[in-house]
């Protein structure tokens, strides 16, 4: 049935709808990376000595380390030197003291994406940071979560306010040498959000961070690091959007958390970075490290990630599940369409006794895209009675994309326990054709079919952002059926 | 209500249908029966808009209007229900979810508001109830996990939510013991109705027994060969499809089926 395949085909076509470029003067490095250049980012920053000499120290590391090519995916060289490594909206040499404060050219441009600054509006228990090209540009809630003990600020404010905590956990989980991007975001990260929870405390909303690229030729390199002490919880969603460009950008961040006795931290993402035009062009690198150290007893630490934007995706949010009894979990939907190409998964890195991990991944691939699944599954001698469960499933619409499973498995316990469990679909025309003799629109059935495949996942993220992630789907589809 | 004219019908370059006229009146139950490779569920599928088949000759019409001009969705819209042989599962999304979509959709089309899900679920209980299917089998994901009966009696629930002008069987007895074959004869005939048509797709006569139809057409080598009433299902059981001048091997395919 060559006809409904085309139809899927087509209904995958849709405009990206957060293309727009904010007209806002900025200050922009010229493009180009060497030792000057991170002086002076620094210096901008205000940051402490150490903070300099931890950068510089990466960048020596990093001059020596090798862009990895054994992912699944296929790009254009990136010349380090044609980025630029900094750019901020331009404003008084202070940082804006209140929202009043930010430029409502800025305020409009998250409006304009959904996100509301002022905190009386919708999202309201959401307590939002909004990282702007290289910048922080507002926190909301800073007060009400102060009173619970919860810092929430961007991590620039950090390196100068709790200079003991970042020195004692940055690069503590993704050390600078850990692999090629993870060097370069150590030495020019330029912003990104730091949480802290305190003993025993159940963080009293949902914090959540908003990233956008604005500028042209610029990488973006955030930096997150959330610290949940013993007892403590909290749940962190962060989204991502990017204006439409014919040259390609690079966004290279790093996450760490850390989770110590009985802690549990929920990471959910949203990303939804510009994927390119139909033709491939343009669009976002998104090369990212993200890892979790489970390093108390009991400790939990829950990544779910909806990934549907990028050009290339090269993404494993990991668990390190070194405390006995810690519990790695990651929830995944991973979406491409067009040319887009995405190689993500996980690693879960068994050491404690009785660790546990989870593994749900999606992958739905439309158009001439090409989606892979990667995942390490590794038990360490010490890991008495550890067991895994991995299941990892892949639909594809139309018949020129693309589905590939990479499972790597690593035990060196006899008691640990590991399931795989794999399968691939299709969006079969009989489905089409069930749905439309029953009225059904055929986008509106593709979406369906669709969302349904994602259930186990979207159940996951937090309610506000399951609808969210429906809808995002839905849009993302949009056009591959006629 | 639905008028087929000289209808021919092909799937990858091969002629199934070679040239189907039938009338079908409102209020009036068709049977089409015939040997297996004969057309029947080409006939349906086509029908419905299947885009596997081409249509290269031949016209349809309903209450008037050009079925072939329509899309699967449009004709749908208009009034033609399939209820399948083989429906197909679809995972992860909840029946109920699938059902208030559909329901949604035609009356979106009628320019009736949509039903809410608290309004919807007290429909859906009491139809659910009418072909002694569970309610909660309506959170299950559409067919997944059903058991043949169970689907074949969710494919008659949906034609008693959607209330279609005209509904078309397809083989909806085959894989039934007694008990749900009655279930489901017990669905179709609550279907029956002034203003509707309906038309049955049946390898068996048995089914016949239950639901008793106005006319029997017997369908071969693509073209209905013999028409008459109840009787000539009786006929057929009771001689094969030998003495219609109806290949051997065809009849033993069928039989074997």
């Amino acid at each position: 049935m060559a006809t409904t395949d085309t139809e899927v085909n087509e209904l995958i076509k849709r405009e990206y709808e957060y293309g727009f470029v904010t007209d806002i003067e900025s200050d922009t490095f010229e493009p180009g990376l060497n030792e000057d250049v991170i002086a002076r980012l620094s210096g901008i920053k205000k940051e402490p000595e150490w903070m300099l000499e931890w950068r510089l120290k990466a960048y020596r590391r990093w001059l020596e380390m090798d862009e990895p090519d054994w992912a699944h995916v296929g790009y254009p060289k990136i010349d380090y030197d044609s980025i630029s490594y900094y750019s901020a909206p331009k404003r008084p040499e202070d940082m804006p003291q209140s929202l009043d404060e930010v430029d409502p050219e800025l305020l409009k441009t998250y409006e304009k994406l959904g996100i509301p600054l002022h905190e009386r509006e919708k999202l309201a228990g959401v307590a939002v940071d909004a990282v702007f090209d290289s910048v922080s540009v507002a926190t909301t809630f800073k007060e009400p979560l102060a009173k619970a003990g919860v810092i929430f600020c961007s991590i620039s404010e950090a390196i100068q306010d709790y200079p003991e905590l970042v020195k004692k956990y940055l690069g503590s989980v993704v050390p600078a040498g850990d692999n090629f991007f993870a060097g370069l975001n150590s030495a020019v990260f330029s912003d990104g959000t730091f949480v802290y929870v305190p003993k025993g405390v159940r963080c009293p909303m949902e914090l959540s961070t908003y990233f956008r690229i604005n500028a042209a030729n610029t990488g973006q390199f955030e930096r997150t690091l959330i610290i949940a002490e013993d007892s403590s919880y909290v749940s962190y969603l962060e989204g991502c959007t990017a204006p439409m460009r014919d040259e390609n950008q690079l966004h290279a961040a790093v996450v760490e958390l850390v989770a110590l006795d009985d802690a549990q931290i929920k990471y959910s993402t949203v990303q939804n970075w510009y994927p390119g035009d139909e033709n491939g062009k343009g669009g976002i690198f998104n090369f990212v490290t993200k890892r979790g150290a489970c390093i108390g007893k009991n400790s939990k630490i829950s990544w779910t990630q909806v990934e549907t934007g990028s050009a290339v995706t090269w993404k494993y949010p990991s668990c390190v599940l070194r405390g006995d009894n810690s519990v790695g979990e990651f929830y995944s939907v991973a979406l491409t369409n067009n040319y887009q190409q995405a190689d993500t998964g996980t690693k879960m890195i068994h050491l404690g006794k009785n660790t546990s991990s989870t593994i749900i991944s999606k992958g739905i691939s439309a158009g001439k895209s090409s989606n892979a699944y990667r995942g390490l599954v590794k038990f360490g001698p010490g890991a008495e009675g550890a067991r895994n469960f991995t299941q990892c499933d892949s639909l594809l619409i139309g018949d020129r994309c693309g589905a590939h499973t990479f499972p790597y498995i690593e035990s060196k316990n006899k008691s640990a326990i590991v399931e795989h469990e794999a399968t691939t679909s299709k969006v079969s025309d009989e489905q089409m054709f069930l749905c439309r003799q029953r009225g059904i629109d055929p986008e509106q059935a593709v979406s369906m079919i669709v969302n349904g495949f994602c259930k186990e996942v979207f159940k996951e993220l937090p309610m506000e952002f399951a609808v969210e992630a429906g809808k995002l789907l839905e849009v993302s589809l949009e056009g591959s059926v006629g | 209500m639905l008028s087929i004219k000289n209808l021919h019908a092909s799937v990858e370059g091969k002629e199934i249908l070679k040239g189907i006229n039938l009338e079908i009146k409102a209020g009036e139950v068709h049977a089409i029966m015939g040997p297996n490779g004969s057309g029947k569920s080409t006939l349906s599928q086509v029908l419905a808009g299947n885009e596997a088949f081409e249509v290269t000759e031949g016209e349809v019409t309903l209450n008037g209007e050009n079925l072939l001009e329509l899309e699967t969705e449009e004709r749908a819209r208009e009034g033609v229900f399939l209820a399948f042989q083989y429906p197909v599962e679809i995972p992860g999304v909840s029946n109920l979810q699938f059902l208030r979509t559909a329901v949604n959709a035609l009356r979106h089309h009628r320019g009736e508001s949509e039903m809410n899900a608290a309004e919807f679920m007290k429909l859906a209980k009491e139809v659910s109830r009418q072909v002694d299917l569970d309610p909660a089998f309506l959170k299950r994901g559409v067919n997944q996990g059903f058991s043949g009966g169970e689907k074949k009696r969710n494919e008659i629930m949906q034609a008693l939510l959607l209330q279609p002008k005209l509904a078309i069987l397809d083989e909806t007895d085959s894989g039934l013991d007694i008990d749900a074959l009655q279930v489901v004869s017990n669905g179709v005939n609550a279907l029956r109705a002034k203003d509707r048509a309906i038309l049955m797709v049946t390898h068996y006569q048995r089914l016949l027994n239950h639901i008793v139809p106005d006319y029997v057409h017997v369908l071969a080598g693509g073209r209905i060969v013999k028409s008459g009433g109840r009787e000539l299902a009786l006929e057929l059981e009771e001689r094969g499809y030998g003495w219609l001048g109806i290949k051997e091997e065809e009849t033993a395919n069928s039989s074997a089926n």
